[in-house]
């Protein structure tokens, strides 16, 4: 028998053999790196739906994958799968249709949408009030929907598609989310349950009350015009996030069964970290303690020390919030060093995924620490003289790159940190 | 972490239309009591209100109430019985590393759903003043109501749990899944304490609209499971269902006592075409078969009342042989919750070393007089089968 490889708390290496990615910026991780190290913006004006009456009518949409019948969950489920076949064939894991593992997904939460329930109410009797109750006397002429709106349907649809193992699990960190799919991978893999696991992040929900809800929290930007420039993570001048869609497919394997299967090996989860807030609904602890703490939980769980990172992939979601919170956090963790290590933005050109940011942010992490190459924070022309960081403004930079971290910061207090290197310690 | 931990359930945190506390809803069971249900006020269909609760007894600021639409005040209500009835509310040393998984779902404003759709109506064009309506209608505070990351979230303002938080989405696997890793973590040393529940309101007309297009809801009388026939379907139940796991050693050194123990947690995906449920079922079963004492143990079923997943689970159990009750007969169905709610009655059932009386045609069985073992089902109304086994902690 073969020497088991471990890391240094004992516990399998979680190698990463596959990567997949869809944002606005395009189709595929060739198309997303180019643009993404080329300080292109995927953020535009919002062509999918009526903007009258809102504040904010830009986004980062995958228009290259939507289609007029679309409804947010077909368009999420879509670019999961675009996302999740890429990832899989650049693994070259088991058959199609047969994926030697469990699914682990972090969909937008689902709901019937409006175009669905006025449809209801039209049937309604034209003497009646069209209430809820009215729309359920009509709801059977609407089987067709009878699971699309149920918070499984992706998930299962998912598993029939890529013929994952077991139960599905479909889960929800707010802004976090995709980073806690792939933190379920690496748990079970570590715990010896599977060899292999899918982790997908994907949302494309883009309507307008997912918007309006947003923009009532005040957590949108509304500067629209230009929208590429909107989202400035950093600056002085920000004043909120630009929604947008994406996914993102990792095939996690144990390494050992990568390495066994002359699979090639694109990147190490190293660690992972997490800590939840108890503060408030929307805003960090203003002592930063918990995002701190998820930092140091997922290095402690790397095993390795905050001068062993050579990057930081942010949320940076261009919020003045959690901008200055971040800031606040990398610097306790990171001391005085902090003014010399890279911590650059990816929202800044494809806007703020949602539950998919966190596995779009890991891919792009993966990449980086591939190309040896740091895709910029664009649209950093007004510094902010409070947050002194190296944000790669504006140009992407070659870069030694060991090791990196990506932050995952939630509303509802759910901070989730990963450790990514290229090779097991 | 090769060897196996131990978990124990050392805490219980239950609400449901029987009443507040799980011994409550035990007494409510073993006295034989008729079912609570409300065939009047969404008819006709069948819900099972939630009994009277005092919400400021779990959750002292009106501003958090205010905060949470129903289903979240439930389940931030039975969390904090389950970490009371644990031993560790209030106390932050235990709270800050105590993991959390949450199954979860979500709860719209029905009032301004309905006010625009009455527009709609007038105006015969939705999309001119949608957009208007819902940037003046919708409040932000009612929107984080309907995050299903929000029931945790809103645990960890409340209560004060931070070790970390998940929420699971997906209807009955999402419970089944919630329990099943929460124990697979402890049981490998990935954690050593962790609340785990759900939270449901079936009595609200959004979520009767989700299940209606499907045609999967009781309606008319009320019947039990087991009596509803092939037309027959679901009685969405009120319910808030925490458990606190925790590792034996753990427990054992700050002095907690056992509930229970939880031995083994299994979730599957047939894909429930002719015959799959039943042949998940008994794989799961065999999985377990083993370990049991048949002149001991007795079935917890939590069968949705929907066909044909009903009548598929109930054969498979009737093969089995052992005693079975349904509890949704009493407390309606949960979804995301009821996995948690059984566990929750297993364990009463487990600890007290009897069986509630029967109390419709699919319950079989008196239940032996020193019960120890408590096969929990979960045959999900459309998808998932999930099945646990809860011990007497000796």
């Amino acid at each position: 028998m073969t020497a088991e490889t471990r890391d240094k708390l004992g516990r399998p290496v979680i190698a990463v053999t596959g990567i997949g990615v869809v944002t606005s910026l395009g189709v595929g991780k060739a198309a997303n790196w180019s643009k993404l190290t080329g300080g292109v913006s995927g953020i535009r004006q919002i062509s999918r739906f009526p903007t009258d009456w809102l504040r904010t009518t830009i986004a980062g949409t995958v228009n290259d994958v939507y289609r007029d019948d679309m409804s947010p969950a077909d368009l999420s489920e879509r670019v999961a799968l675009l996302a999740g076949e890429e990832a899989i064939a650049e693994a070259a894991i088991g058959v199609k249709g047969h994926f030697p593992g469990p699914l682990f997904l972090a969909p937008p939460p689902l709901e019937i949408e409006w175009a669905d329930r006025i449809k209801m109410a039209e049937m309604a009797p034209a003497d009646a009030d069209p209430a809820y109750p009215e729309l359920l006397r009509v709801a059977r002429n609407f089987a067709a929907n009878r699971n699309a709106f149920k918070f499984g349907i992706i998930g299962e649809n998912l598993a029939e598609k890529f013929g994952t193992q077991g139960s599905p699990i479909s889960l929800n960190t707010a802004c976090a989310s995709g980073a806690s799919a792939i933190q379920l991978g690496m748990e079970a893999i570590r715990r010896g349950e599977c060899v292999a696991a899918l982790a997908i992040g994907a949302d494309a929900s883009l309507t307008p009350e997912s918007l309006v809800r947003f923009s009532l929290l005040s957590a949108l930007s509304t500067q629209n015009d230009p929208p590429e420039r909107a989202s400035k993570p950093f600056s002085k001048n920000r004043d909120g996030f630009v929604l947008a869609e994406g996914a993102a497919a990792l095939v996690l394997e144990d390494f050992d069964h990568a390495k066994s299967r002359g699979a090639r090996v694109l990147g190490i989860l190293e660690g992972v970290g997490e800590k939840s807030d108890s503060f408030h609904r929307t805003r960090s602890s203003p002592d930063g303690k918990p995002i701190i703490a998820s930092m140091r939980n997922a290095l402690a769980d790397a095993g390795v020390a905050p001068d062993d990172v050579d990057y930081i992939n942010a949320h940076g979601t261009s919020t003045p919030e959690n901008d200055k919170m971040e800031h606040l956090g990398v610097s306790a963790v990171f001391g005085e060093r902090i003014r010399g290590i890279p911590i650059s933005s990816n929202k800044s050109m494809i806007g703020h995924t949602l539950t998919a940011a966190g596995a779009v942010e890991a891919a792009f992490t993966l990449l980086t620490l591939q190309n040896q190459r740091i895709p910029p924070t664009i649209n950093h022309s007004v510094p902010d003289p409070a947050i002194v960081l190296d944000v790669v403004p504006n140009v992407a930079r070659d870069a030694k790159v060991r090791r990196a971290i990506s932050n995952s910061f939630g509303f509802g207090g759910q901070n989730v940190c990963l450790v990514l290197t290229l090779e097991p310690a | 972490m090769n060897a196996r931990q131990e978990v124990w359930i050392t805490g219980v945190g239950l609400i449901t239309c029987l009443g507040e506390g799980l011994e409550a809803n035990w007494q409510h069971l073993a006295r034989g009591d008729p079912p609570a249900y409300d065939d009047k006020s969404f008819a006709p269909y069948v819900v099972h209100p939630l009994a009277p609760v005092n919400f400021d007894s779990q959750i002292p600021k009106k501003s958090d109430q205010r905060q949470m639409e129903p289903w979240q005040r439930i389940g931030v209500y039975a969390a904090g019985l389950a970490l009371g009835d644990a031993g560790i509310a209030g106390k932050p040393e235990l709270l800050d590393t105590t993991d959390m998984i949450v199954a979860a779902g979500g709860e719209r404003d029905i009032a301004v759903d309905t006010a625009i759709l009455a527009e709609a109506r007038k105006r015969g064009n939705a999309n001119s003043f949608l957009n208007e309506r819902l940037m003046n209608d919708l409040r932000p505070t009612l929107f984080l109501a309907q995050l299903p990351n929000l029931l945790a979230g809103n645990i960890s303002i409340v209560h004060g749990v931070v070790g970390s938080s998940r929420t699971f989405l997906g209807e009955e696997s999402a419970g089944v899944d919630a329990v099943r890793i929460a124990h697979a973590r402890i049981a490998a040393g990935q954690s050593e304490l962790t609340l785990v529940g759900g939270a449901y309101n079936g009595a609200r007309w959004d979520v009767l609209l989700i299940f209606e297009q499907a045609g999967a809801l009781l309606k008319g009388e009320f019947s039990p499971i087991g009596k509803r026939g092939n037309s027959g379907g679901m009685a969405l139940g009120n319910m808030g269902a925490f458990l606190v796991l925790e590792n034996r050693k753990h427990a054992e050194r700050r002095g907690a006592r056992a509930r229970a123990r939880i031995s083994t947690v299994r979730s599957d995906r047939a894909v429930r075409q002719g015959g799959d449920i039943e042949a998940t079922l008994r794989r799961q079963w065999e999985s377990i078969a083993a370990e049991i004492n048949r002149e001991r143990a007795a079935v917890i079923s939590g069968a949705s009342g929907l066909e044909p997943a009903t009548s598929a689970e109930h054969a498979v159990l009737k093969e089995i042989g052992l005693p079975i009750r349904n509890t949704g007969t009493y407390i309606g169905h949960g979804v995301e919750a009821q996995f948690m709610a059984n566990l929750a009655i297993a364990a009463a059932a487990v600890e007290r070393g009897k069986l509630y009386p029967a109390g419709g045609p699919a319950d079989a069985g008196a239940g032996p007089s020193d019960l120890s073992q408590v096969v929990v089902t979960a045959v999900a109304n459309w998808r998932g089968e999930g099945l646990a086994l809860i011990e007497r902690a000796d």
